[in-house]
């Protein structure tokens, strides 16, 4: 198995924005306002056989008026940064120096964020890369080359299956091997050095947790439960005090960000805002965002977070040491459907990931309400939504039940014998 | 800028549910005009705002409280707005603001919006024949009366009467009574959702993780409580309006007057239908899969052709269906993920797929927190393991399948049909014979929704419409879809096709049908705004 990777370069903006976005827009198919042309000038992605997605996106806040409620905040004066996130198989380490080998264009880009003319773009990068806070992967273990194979091996699937006149199960299995020839690559041996990071990450909060509790337990129940009480009644301090902001998205701002949407089955969603001041939702924060990524990490990591199955990668990062953060998601669908899907079938899960977040609406006991205010957290998502410069994918006609589908139909294919049953099942696939 | 501090309250007790005043409602919420079998839609644009409005001011729609036993309407009106409508008639810019975003745009006011409902192509709003530039209509008047003959000669007298009051009228849009039945030969308008009008429901309990054909009035109409406990925005007047005694006071308070109260959204679609094309394609398909031509054709509706669910009935009751009822739409497809009954693609199973809050509905404390957390249901029995391809024997969490789980919660999502036909019928005889005249025929679609956006949207753009309903790929619903490819090039190096439709009970060499044509085409449409009849005194006034 291949496991998946990613790098995002965050670096503040020293010179003109409005320029950078006209070369970022160079980047975009001509008529679909952030789409990137797969085989632009400055980073050719369909080159890079390896890259799941990517998004150059300029960190511009609209939202920082919200900060008005706190007046502890208005001493900072945050940056627009710009951001290059690519999410890929195998190391992200090797692609971006390849990326920066083979990109000499992509080294004009990042002079607007005070690369020398004559600096090394490698090094450049990599010292600008930040690390995701949380990072979802839909199917971890699924390579850009897997994926493009198995949509390849179910259309063949789809077109010979009429042809087949064998009306038992086996027989029509043999046929429809003998009429597809597919090329499917073997799967890598999955790196050890990934495999022992993931069983450290999987087990030390849970070694922690048990070697306390054996070595003093009465001491941890003790703590623990002061601990909660004391967590508790911080919470529902600041639920209560917590300032309701809320108003309407700019129209224009709506306008803009329905230009590059509903295109293909995925979009992009990319959300930038600040975080509440203050030690404890900070520190609140970060327990979220460490249980959320080793959620992502060991349970949610074959098809869906929670009960959502339209996310293919999804990231939160921090800025400007934690007082800010952005959010950016590939997800199947439109961005309505997209918004009720996650406050219904996710309304608590949202609420435990964006809550210390200014402006969202109230939440009760961490997980009530919140979301459910629908319009509220409607008006609030899209508020804090920016335009993504440019975007790619790279199976763009696929949503994550496609591809999920599509490894079902080639396990079948691939297994050396099925019962009847199976193979009706699988058939049903097609 | 101001903050409020604390929490905003949202108790039942505080804001009690109030009654509905029928009397502030226009009836075509409450009732379909069953016996009113004569319809015309004049579509109107204003040309002189002060006549226009003495016009309007003369008028009486009927309100639901007319509609009733003793009650007797033998012709009425009931008039809608679209936002140019408002605008014409002097409403303040400020005022129009405070309607949702997809109101003030129009149906055909953005691309986006235009991609999501399928209005691409042959059905772009730049082909209809009315509804953008000079054809985009200010006032919907909806005539009814007795017969189809008496509702064409009070279109005309009303038509003439406009004319000399300050509007200019598109040519009306007139109906054919073809005794519930559409033009494709299918009975029509069978499930529809029951609003509560008492205002018992109480949404969100565990009930409602079992499918609720029961909806909360708020989803139907302004100013009630919708299916999340809310008010569904709507616009308030600030105090300083013009005339504002004649709207009810608003109360969020602060002096402002609610124009939203008693109110509702009307979605109009003129769609017109190909029906030869249509039972052509199914006779030469079916022929193909080997099945009747009846089979295809209901298959792809989800309904015999005289409205018989394909789908088993439940024994257990769903709330909103009574027992008259049930015979038609006492069933969920629960009973049938793999859509062996009914094809998951099937035309009613995507404009209603009748979900509950969580799969596998009601059940133990315990499965309903792994339901929650998706980690819930059964692995269906005989399927390929969903484990990865790579490496072998990798386990997965032994939850049930995502694609299980991909349909949102309909209740969220329903919309109050008011549907009506137009053109001349043929019989199927007549369709398939290629000497008999080629009348043109399709429906008024009218449905009616608090929220534009979640309900009629959602419907059209994420179920209908889309590509990728229910974990399906490559098909759009079979009746409405536009067939174009979604993505095409250059967003994606191939077409992707969208005009497939499948059988998943059939044969599996027989199973998929691809090319479909596009049986429907959009001719026109709007979104109007459907006033209570205060705010309908005041918008006149």
């Amino acid at each position: 198995m291949t496991p998946q990777d990613r790098f995002v370069i965050v670096a503040p903006v020293l010179r003109d924005v409005h320029l950078l976005r006209r070369d970022l827009a160079g980047m975009t198919l001509a008529g679909y306002p952030g789409l990137a042309d797969p085989c632009n000038a400055i980073v050719p992605f369909c080159k890079y056989e390896t890259i799941h997605f990517a998004r150059f996106v300029v960190l511009e806040d609209n939202t920082l008026q919200e900060r008005a409620a706190y007046p502890q905040l208005l001493r900072y004066k945050e940056p627009i940064y710009l951001c290059f996130m690519v999410d890929c198989d195998d190391s992200a380490c090797d692609l971006l120096s390849q990326i920066a080998r083979e990109c000499p264009r992509l080294h004009e880009i990042f002079e607007y964020c005070g690369l020398d003319r004559t600096g090394n773009l490698a090094e450049w990068m990599q010292a600008h890369r930040v690390r995701p806070s949380t990072s979802y992967v839909n199917w971890i273990g699924r390579t850009v080359t897997q994926a493009r194979e198995e949509a390849k091996l179910h259309a063949e699937l789809r077109k010979a299956l009429p042809n087949c006149d064998a009306g038992e199960p086996q027989a029509l299995l043999s046929q429809l091997r003998g009429q597809v020839s597919p090329e499917l690559t073997s799967p890598a041996p999955t790196p050890l050095s990934w495999r022992v990071r993931n069983l450290v990450h999987f087990y030390a909060p849970l070694v922690a947790a048990a070697l306390c509790l054996l070595l003093f337990p009465l001491l941890t129940l003790a703590l623990l439960v002061a601990g909660l009480a004391m967590f508790v009644v911080a919470l529902r301090r600041h639920e209560q005090s917590d300032p309701i902001i809320d108003w309407p998205p700019p129209p224009a701002l709506i306008a803009q960000l329905c230009k590059g949407e509903h295109h293909a089955v995925t979009n992009q969603y990319t959300a930038i805002g600040s975080a509440k001041p203050g030690r404890f939702r900070g520190t609140l924060q970060l327990a979220i965002f460490y249980a959320l990524d080793w959620v992502a990490r060991h349970i949610c990591t074959h098809g869906r977070l929670g009960r959502i199955s339209t996310i293919h990668f999804a990231h939160w990062i921090y800025l400007d040491n934690r007082r800010r953060g952005f959010f950016c998601s590939n997800y199947d669908g439109g961005h309505e459907a997209y918004m009720d899907d996650f406050i219904n079938k996710a309304g608590f899960g949202l609420n435990f990931a964006f809550s210390d977040a200014i402006g969202y609406p109230g939440t009760d006991w961490l997980f009530a309400k919140g979301a459910w205010r629908e319009q509220e957290f409607k008006r609030f998502q899209r508020r804090h939504q920016i335009t993504t410069d440019a975007w790619y994918k790279a199976y763009p006609g696929l949503t994550a039940h496609d591809l999920a589908r599509n490894s079902r139909i080639r396990n079948g294919f691939e297994k050396r014998s099925m019962s009847d049953d199976e193979i009706r099942r699988w058939l049903a696939e097609i | 800028m101001k903050f409020a501090a604390g929490s905003q309250k949202f108790s039942v007790t505080a804001m009690a549910y109030r009654m509905v005043q029928a009397d502030d409602v226009q009836a075509i919420v409450k009732t379909g005009f069953g016996s009113l079998k004569g319809a015309a839609y004049l579509l109107l644009r204003v040309i002189d705002p002060v006549a226009a409005r003495i016009w309007l001011r003369a008028q009486s729609p009927a309100s639901a409280a007319d509609i009733g036993a003793r009650s007797h309407v033998d012709e009425t009106v009931q008039i809608a707005f679209t936002a140019p409508g408002l605008r014409a008639l002097a409403i303040g810019k400020e005022i129009i603001c405070r309607f949702p975003l997809e109101f003030s745009e129009g149906m055909a006011g953005n691309e986006n919006r235009s991609r999501r409902l399928g209005d691409i192509a042959d059905n772009a709003p730049d082909r209809w024949e009315w509804g953008l530039g000079d054809k985009e209509p200010h006032v919907l008047v909806i005539l009814l009366a007795r017969t189809l003959k008496r509702a064409a000669t009070y279109a005309k007298a009303v038509q003439a009467s406009v004319e000399l009051a300050g509007f200019a009228a598109l040519p009306p849009l007139l109906t054919t009574d073809m005794d519930d039945v559409e033009p494709f030969g299918f009975r029509d308008g069978i499930s529809q959702p029951s609003f509560d009008w008492d205002g018992a429901r109480q949404p969100g309990t565990a009930a409602d993780r079992d499918y609720t054909n029961e909806i909360a009035l708020g989803e139907l109409l302004l100013g009630h409580r919708n299916e999340y406990g809310l008010f569904t925005e709507r616009p308030l007047v600030a105090p300083g309006a013009k005339n504002p005694h004649l709207l009810p006071e608003a109360w969020e308070g602060g002096g402002r007057r609610d124009l939203g109260l008693n109110g509702t959204y009307l979605v109009y679609r003129q769609l017109e239908q190909d029906v030869r094309g249509f039972w052509t394609w199914v006779a030469e398909e079916a022929a193909r899969a080997r099945v009747s031509s009846d089979d295809l054709a209901e298959a792809m509706v989800g309904r015999r052709l005289d409205g018989q669910p394909l789908q088993d009935l439940l024994i257990r009751a769903i709330p909103g269906i009574d027992a008259k009822d049930s015979a038609w739409n006492g069933f969920t497809f629960d009973t049938d993920p793999d859509g062996l009954s009914c094809p998951i693609g099937a035309h009613i199973r995507r404009a209603n797929p009748r979900t509950g809050d969580l799969p596998g509905g009601r059940q133990g404390p315990i499965d309903t927190l792994l339901a929650m957390l998706g980690l819930g249901g059964c692995p269906r029995p005989g399927a390929i393991s969903s484990a990865l391809p790579w490496p072998q024997n990798h386990t997965v969490w032994p939850g049930g399948a995502p694609e299980d789980d991909a349909i949102a919660s309909a209740r969220f999502h329903r919309i109050l049909r008011r549907s009506r036909e137009y053109g001349t019928r043929i019989t199927r005889e007549q369709a398939l014979d290629p000497n008999s005249p080629h009348p043109k025929a399709g429906l008024h679609f009218i449905c009616l929704n608090a929220n534009i956006a979640r309900q009629f949207e959602f419907v059209q753009g994420a179920w209908m419409a889309s590509a990728t309903f229910g974990a399906l790929s490559g098909e759009q619903d079979p009746l409405l879809g536009n067939r174009e490819p979604f993505p095409r090039p250059p967003v994606s190096c191939h077409e992707h096709a969208t005009n497939g439709f499948t059988r998943p009970g059939a044969e599996p060499t027989r199973r998929r049908s691809t090319g479909l044509p596009r049986f429907v085409t959009v001719r026109g449409g709007a979104y109007f705004f459907l006033p209570g009849l205060r705010a309908f005194n005041w918008i006149a006034s």
